[in-house]
């Protein structure tokens, strides 16, 4: 059982693990932190309040973000197909991982940027700062070591996700797990994916933790 | 009518006078302010009909009971709050009919400082100081060297490159002094400043406030509640009172004599009371027309600054002349009795201790 082939597929699935998540993780925060910012300076307490459009945003991001993952990889795969031109494999995944993720990342990047002081906010107006110049030089660099941690949460959340593509057959460990365990009754294959995936959800959640403890300034 | 016109003159030339010693140059004037809060179910009138001038170069003092809308004033000055009625004169000009962006521009001449100092808690030092100079435009390199001016003029050089975590609470308010002066503002707003910190360290915050309306020309205004604040530094004071003000003046005037209800509250609830007394010693002072009768008992209390207690007093006043006897309860302290024996003494006032009760 543990031939050549299967080691060489595990190989794969790792690295096409690691592509899916970074990358869906990578163009998932593009579309999420700029939501995440709109959706904390619109508020009705933020620096700059349009409540309208806050209130069609947040609508909108808990709508997708209602939707279970399995169903959301199936719904979406025309739209999948126009962009990618399939629906199986890692890339065609990526496309949904995006979807479900950029509103989850929203909301985290809303509440790390939430947990800045007002006090530090109001300073910065009470300067002259513009809209632009809290978002840039207070609200981020003051939130970014609880922006670290939320990321290592997201990308660990997309990974988690990415496992569910092995029913479209996205590929990744996931896949694997699905197809010999599920489906073929190996459950010794299965049991190594998924341990390959905790080991690799420890390493990023790992990796976060101490980004985030060298940044934060409140600590040292 | 010649009398009349002289009358006229000289009061005229007086009131120049104090304008000329004074400079009375308005810096800020809040006129007919009202504050609204509104939310779904109640109203909160936070300010009400606020009239005030601020002078340029005085350090003026608002002081008022938690809830008196004291913050709320402040922050209408800079209109971080944007009032319901009135206007807000800054040199002049009216902020609450500004633009947007004139409205910034301004702002970079009014420094403000807080109770809970604010800092950016990801930058140093010497880039919080940064901060407002990158906010108003001003290149990199000259604003280190600004903030490197101002540390050294609020003694911190040495923390250039500290953490505010790993700054004390006196240290980080010295920096958000000298972040806020970094834009050279022309008023300095200071909001409890001093209430998170120590009586020593707010003794050398105040003195530095002191220090820079004193050298460099800038106007502070001071929001406290503590009397003792506003006693250590400010020329002139307003008592804000349930959302109006209640009273305004130079400071001793009305530290002397208060006018308004609340004035007196704030000025006389101070901590004068003195611990309960339990000295167990005596001392009985004879009056036997020798001293004439001033009053003995508050000099002595004057003069050796330490309070005494009159158990027992039975005194005449004979053509001015002091008779008769008084048992006074003296302090547990040493020192403070032998203070008191020695000014006795030298004031040839006959006296003795008394051991067992006063009859
Ligand atoms: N954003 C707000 N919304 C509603 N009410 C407010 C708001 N800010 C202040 N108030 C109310 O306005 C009044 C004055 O508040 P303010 O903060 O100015 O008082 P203060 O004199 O600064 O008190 P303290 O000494 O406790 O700081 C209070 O009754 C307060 O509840
Ligand atoms: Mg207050």
């Amino acid at each position: 059982m543990w031939n050549e082939t299967v080691i060489k597929m595990i190989g794969i699935g790792i690295l096409e693990t690691l592509y899916m998540t970074f990358l869906s993780s990578f163009i998932a925060y593009l579309i999420g932190l700029p939501l995440g910012v709109l959706l904390v300076t619109t508020d009705q307490d933020g620096i700059a309040p349009r409540p309208l459009l806050n209130k069609v945003v947040g609508v909108i991001v808990n709508l997708i973000r209602s939707v279970p993952f399995i169903i959301l990889l199936i719904t979406v795969m025309p739209i999948t197909r126009f962009i990618v031109g399939t629906t199986i494999g890692s890339n065609a995944v990526v496309v949904p991982l995006i979807l479900a993720s950029a509103p989850y990342i929203a909301r985290l990047v809303e509440s790390s940027l939430k947990e800045v002081d007002q006090g530090v906010i109001e300073a910065a107006q009470s300067m002259g700062a513009n809209t632009k110049q809290i978002i840039f030089k207070v609200l981020l660099p003051e939130a970014k070591p609880s922006l670290v941690i939320g990321s290592a949460i997201a990308i660990t959340t997309i990974l988690g996700y990415s496992a569910m593509s092995g029913f479209v057959g996205g590929g990744g460990l996931g896949d694997i797990a699905i197809r010999y365990g599920y489906y073929r009754g190996e459950t010794q294959i299965a049991l190594v994916t998924v341990i390959l995936m905790v080991l690799i959800v420890q390493a990023i959640q790992e990796l976060g933790d101490r980004w985030m403890r060298r940044t934060d300034k409140r600590l040292n | 009518m010649l009398s009349i016109k002289y009358y006229f003159n000289t009061v005229l030339s007086e009131i120049m006078e104090v304008e000329d010693l004074k400079n009375l140059k308005p810096i800020i004037e809040l006129v007919g302010l009202s504050k609204t809060y509104q939310s779904k179910d109640n109203t909160v009138k936070a300010l009400e009909n606020i009239n005030l001038t601020i002078y340029e170069g005085e350090i003026f003092g608002i002081i008022g009971l938690s809830g008196a809308g004291k913050s709320t004033l402040v922050r209408c000055i800079n209109l971080l709050e944007r009032p319901t009625e009135g206007a807000v004169l800054f040199d002049g000009a009216n902020l609450a009919s500004m633009e947007k962006k004139e409205l910034l521009k301004a702002r970079q001449s009014m420094g403000m400082i807080f109770q809970q100092f604010n800092l950016l808690m990801q930058r140093t030092a010497l880039d919080n100081i940064c901060f407002p100079l990158e906010i108003a435009g001003v290149s990199k390199k000259e604003a280190k060297q600004r903030a490197e001016e101002l540390l050294e003029v609020v003694g911190l050089s040495d923390k250039a490159n500290a953490y505010p975590s790993q700054l004390s609470g006196g240290q980080k308010q010295r920096i958000a002094i000298a972040r806020a002066l970094a834009t050279r503002p022309k008023v300095l707003l200071c909001d409890e400043a001093t209430s998170a910190l120590d009586p020593t360290t707010t003794r050398s915050i105040l003195s530095l406030l002191k220090e820079i309306n004193q050298k460099l020309g800038i106007t502070i205004v001071v929001i406290t509640h503590e009397m003792k604040v506003i006693e250590e530094i400010c020329n002139r004071v307003a008592i804000i009172d349930k959302s109006q003000i209640a009273e305004v003046g130079e400071m001793e005037e009305v530290f002397v004599k208060p006018k308004s209800k609340i004035a007196k509250q704030l000025i006389f609830s101070k901590d004068t009371h003195i611990d309960s007394f339990v000295g167990e010693h005596k001392c009985r002072i004879i009056f036997d027309g020798r001293t004439s009768f001033e009053p003995v008992i508050a000099n002595m209390v004057l003069e050796c600054k330490t309070p005494v207690n009159i158990l027992f007093a039975d005194t005449k006043d004979i053509d001015g002349k002091a008779f008769g006897q008084m048992v006074i309860q003296l302090p547990d302290d040493e020192l403070s009795r032998k203070r008191i024996y020695a000014y006795l003494n030298s004031n040839q006032i006959i006296y003795e201790e008394v051991k067992d009760d006063v009859e």
